[in-house]
């Protein structure tokens, strides 16, 4: 799981709404992998990241380098894009947890693959 | 796809329809993998993302990553939803590049408002109209797969949906759960004169309403007008039927040939074709 996908899930149990974001991270596996950059793409994506989640999700996963907002003409500077790139991209959560945190269910993460199956109670009615 | 008479939703639910050797013929067998890939690529034409521009799509019922994989070759980022785990572990085998989760659509969608660019979904949706657990109720489901798809997709965004479904009234319910959700849009119907070719594709768009692609049509591509031609062409062919003999081989031929001409499915003319048959017949 790469941490734009954690930056935009959020947490569905009935009742929780816009207080399922954002999902705790856990991580006791972690990879990083390369991945070909495209700057279009990482400077359409830097307007939708919630930079605290993100903050907090990389000091979990101890990185370094994690710029701490977006800066002024971010869409033009390459550095600026690249460390983002590395960040949502590269970096991908093999085995740990996600946890809501308006209800604290856990969710698994296995092989990279979240486990999101709600049980008939948790379902939004 | 494996049972002519029998739907695969009337077996049970997804996640054990798609099992292990369900999951083998999406990544071996070469039609499906054909079939699979051209829907995905008639959904991402569908969907009419602006050109040149990586888009973040979500992939509804990813399956085993084939539609994923061509999102990727178009440049663009997606992650994938799907319920089996089966599924799920030949992705995986895959090596796709998109971001995959276990979860059931049904369920709704985990995301924050506004996070996908564009959806699309190939030969999933249909799963949700029958209930596999006495407490699913498929309206409900529907209603609840729409409306948090409605709101993670951005203002303006659409929703290409490839499904087979069952008959006119599931496919009613379906469009009525989307409308109530807040979408537009309408279903393109491809090859609606083949039987085998024909194709669903639900068009949802979740800003103002705009137009609907148009279908494609095998006459499409003899780029025939949509008036009827008047000629006198018509008389000869009703003279033609009046002299021939019923049950002739001629008649049998000139019957194949109508049909052919009103765009359903004929079996080739053989040397069998109308052939004398032993009395028993």
């Amino acid at each position: 799981m790469k941490l734009l996908t954690h930056n935009l899930l959020s947490s569905h149990v009935r009742g929780v709404g816009s207080r399922g974001f954002p999902l705790r991270l856990q991580a006791t596996e972690v990879r990083i992998n390369p991945v070909e950059f495209n700057p279009d793409f990482v400077a359409r994506m830097i307007p939708k990241v919630e930079w605290a989640a993100l903050l907090e999700a990389a000091d979990t996963l101890h990185l370094v380098e994690v710029p701490k907002g977006p800066i002024e003409g971010y869409e033009h500077d390459e550095k600026f894009l690249r460390q983002m790139h590395h960040v949502l991209l590269e970096v991908d959560v093999l085995e740990g947890t996600l946890q809501c945190p308006e209800s604290g269910r856990l969710f698994p993460i296995s092989r990279g693959i979240p486990n999101m199956l709600l049980s008939d109670e948790e379902t939004e009615t | 796809m494996a049972f002519r008479s029998k739907r695969p939703e009337h077996g049970g639910p997804p996640e054990l329809f798609y099992d292990k050797n369900e999951a083998r013929k999406y990544v071996q067998n070469s039609r499906m993998i054909d079939v699979q890939t051209k829907m995905a690529g008639r959904a991402l034409e569908l969907l009419c993302l602006p050109e040149g521009q990586p888009c973040y799509l979500l992939d509804i019922g990813c399956g085993s990553g084939l539609s994923g994989d061509y999102l990727s070759d178009e440049g663009h980022y997606w992650v994938g939803i799907d319920i089996s785990p089966a599924m799920l572990d030949a992705a995986l085998d895959r090596d796709t590049e998109g971001d995959l989760l276990l979860g059931d659509m049904g369920q709704g969608i985990p995301f924050r408002p506004g996070s996908f660019d564009g959806c699309i979904s190939i030969s999933a949706v249909q799963w949700l109209c029958n209930a596999n657990k006495k407490s699913d109720i498929p309206a409900k489901r529907l209603y609840c797969f729409f409306s948090s798809l409605y709101s993670v997709l951005v203002r303006g965004a659409r929703a290409v949906l490839q499904l087979y479904p069952e008959n006119s009234e599931q496919l009613e319910l379906i469009t009525t759960q989307a409308t109530k959700a807040g979408f537009t849009g309408g279903v393109v119907v491809d090859f609606p004169n083949s039987a085998k070719a024909k194709k669903f594709y639900l068009c949802l768009f979740s800003g103002p309403s705009t137009f609907l692609p148009k279908a494609l049509n095998e006459s499409n591509d003899e780029e025939e007008t949509k008036e009827s031609e008047f000629t006198s062409e018509r008389v000869p062919y009703r003279m033609a039927r009046r002299g021939l003999v019923r049950k002739s081989r001629q008649w049998v031929l000139e019957k194949k040939a109508r049909r052919r001409r009103q765009g359903r499915e004929v079996r080739p003319d053989t040397l069998y074709t109308g052939r004398r048959r032993k009395p028993r017949f």
